[in-house]
């Protein structure tokens, strides 16, 4: 049929199917529908893996455990045996290759995150005893005076 | 011209077409029945946070930006610590300064704007605080809304981001009625908290799990009836956020109060 009427149409019909053809092709294969339809269903498929292969970054206190065995067995004996030792040494990552050494968080305000005094009702934060920063020699680290591996041997 | 008995019999097979539902028609396929079965993960995975546990250190938001390389001082994070104190005379007032990425080191609330709120330890009612970290909805707006699909949820219930695919139209980070999603800085993708995806399935804890040293966070299967988490939330009084937006949300909470949002 000839008529430029229709010529329009077949314009049309082409750009569809140009259109058709570069989503095919630029589509992943792996993006798709699952039985959740079009509202909740999206996945991809390729980005699991990317996510599933993330560095992990904290080993967890039992991976210091071996070398560090000293100050592991004196810590599990404290208090502060709830604390894991990266909270206060950084993660370990691949430590000892990488960092060869971790930063140690010696501030003030470390300890403070846990005992600066909030009597709050209905909140952990109540049970940790308090201490004030204003009155209690402020401006000298904590680990001058108190062992943070045990708090209880006494001042050094 | 239409006689009575042809006007009944077509009133009878209209009303019948009508009332039909069109999966009467679909012919059942055992294979996809067997598929749907076989395809059910044995694993969605919830978490739990203990309100009354909590101290407040931060330790867990700290933990999560380091181990997430979430940019540690840019105004972003994947979790957060919030807290309430609720005065006597009927107020509420809550902070969560930079996230609680270095705890609450003092008493003063941060009112940003407004300057600092100090509120007398005797005026208090009640004060706690409340971790926050994405819900891993079973109905996710934010998958919902993504408009080229490069979110999505997995079997196991954590909803995830293709960095190559988001293209940064921000659709989700307006839908998250929980405001757990955000901008990253460096990759201008949207972020949100994977459930440390890639440390759970080596069979690790998440960050904020392992960094908390009071045990107020948890992670659990809840399809495994004998998981310590499952057996809390199942036998236990635990409430979920914002449960009238009909997200299900999958992180639970003990010693919730009506004043969180």
């Amino acid at each position: 049929m000839k008529s430029h009427v229709l010529r329009p149409l077949w314009v049309f019909l082409g750009l569809v199917v140009i259109i058709l053809v570069v989503r095919l092709f630029y589509v992943p294969g792996d993006f798709g529908i699952w039985e959740r339809g079009y509202m909740y269903g999206w996945h991809r498929k390729g980005s699991e893996e990317f996510w599933k292969n993330y560095k992990v970054k904290y080993r967890g206190s039992e991976y210091c455990k071996d070398c560090h065995s000293e100050n592991y067995s004196k810590l599990m004996q404290s208090p502060h045996a709830i604390i894991p030792c990266e909270d206060c040494h950084s993660p370990a990552i691949d430590h000892p290759e990488n960092p060869p050494k971790l930063e140690i968080n010696k501030s003030r305000d470390l300890c403070l995150r846990c005992h600066y005094p909030l009597p709050y009702p209905t909140s952990g934060r109540a049970n940790i005893p308090p201490v004030d920063p204003d009155k209690h020699n402020p401006g000298i680290e904590c680990v001058m005076c108190h062992n943070p591996h045990n708090p209880l041997e006494g001042l050094k | 011209m239409i006689n009575r008995r042809d006007f009944l019999k077509n009133t009878v097979k209209g009303i019948v077409g009508v009332t039909l539902p069109l999966a009467a028609f679909e012919i059942i396929d055992p294979k996809k029945l067997f598929a749907d079965k076989s395809d059910k993960a044995d694993v969605r995975y919830v978490f739990l946070v203990d309100t009354l546990k909590c101290v407040g250190c931060g330790m867990c938001v700290r933990a999560c930006k380091l181990e997430n390389d979430v940019p540690y001082d840019a105004k972003v994070t994947r979790t957060w610590v919030e807290r309430y104190v609720l005065t006597k005379d009927g107020k509420v007032w809550s902070d969560s300064p930079k996230g609680a990425r270095d705890g609450f080191t003092t008493s003063k609330i941060d009112l940003n704007a407004d300057g600092f709120k100090d509120i007398k330890n005797e005026d208090i009612e009640k004060a706690f605080f409340v971790p926050k970290l994405c819900n891993q909805c079973e109905n996710p707006p934010c998958v919902q809304v993504c408009p080229v699909g490069a979110t999505y949820q997995m079997p196991n219930g954590i909803v995830l981001v293709d960095r190559t695919w988001c293209i940064g139209c921000g659709y989700c980070i307006m839908a998250c009625p929980y405001g757990v999603r955000f901008f990253h800085p460096v990759y201008h993708t949207a972020e949100k908290c994977t459930f440390c995806y890639h440390r759970i399935s080596k069979g690790l804890k998440t960050a904020c799990v392992q960094a908390c040293p009071f045990g107020a966070r948890q992670l659990g299967n809840i399809k495994d009836p004998n998981d310590p988490v499952t057996k809390v939330i199942m036998t236990e009084r635990v409430g979920v956020l914002k449960a009238e937006y009909g997200t299900k949300p999958q992180v639970y909470y003990i010693g919730l109060s009506k004043e969180v949002e």
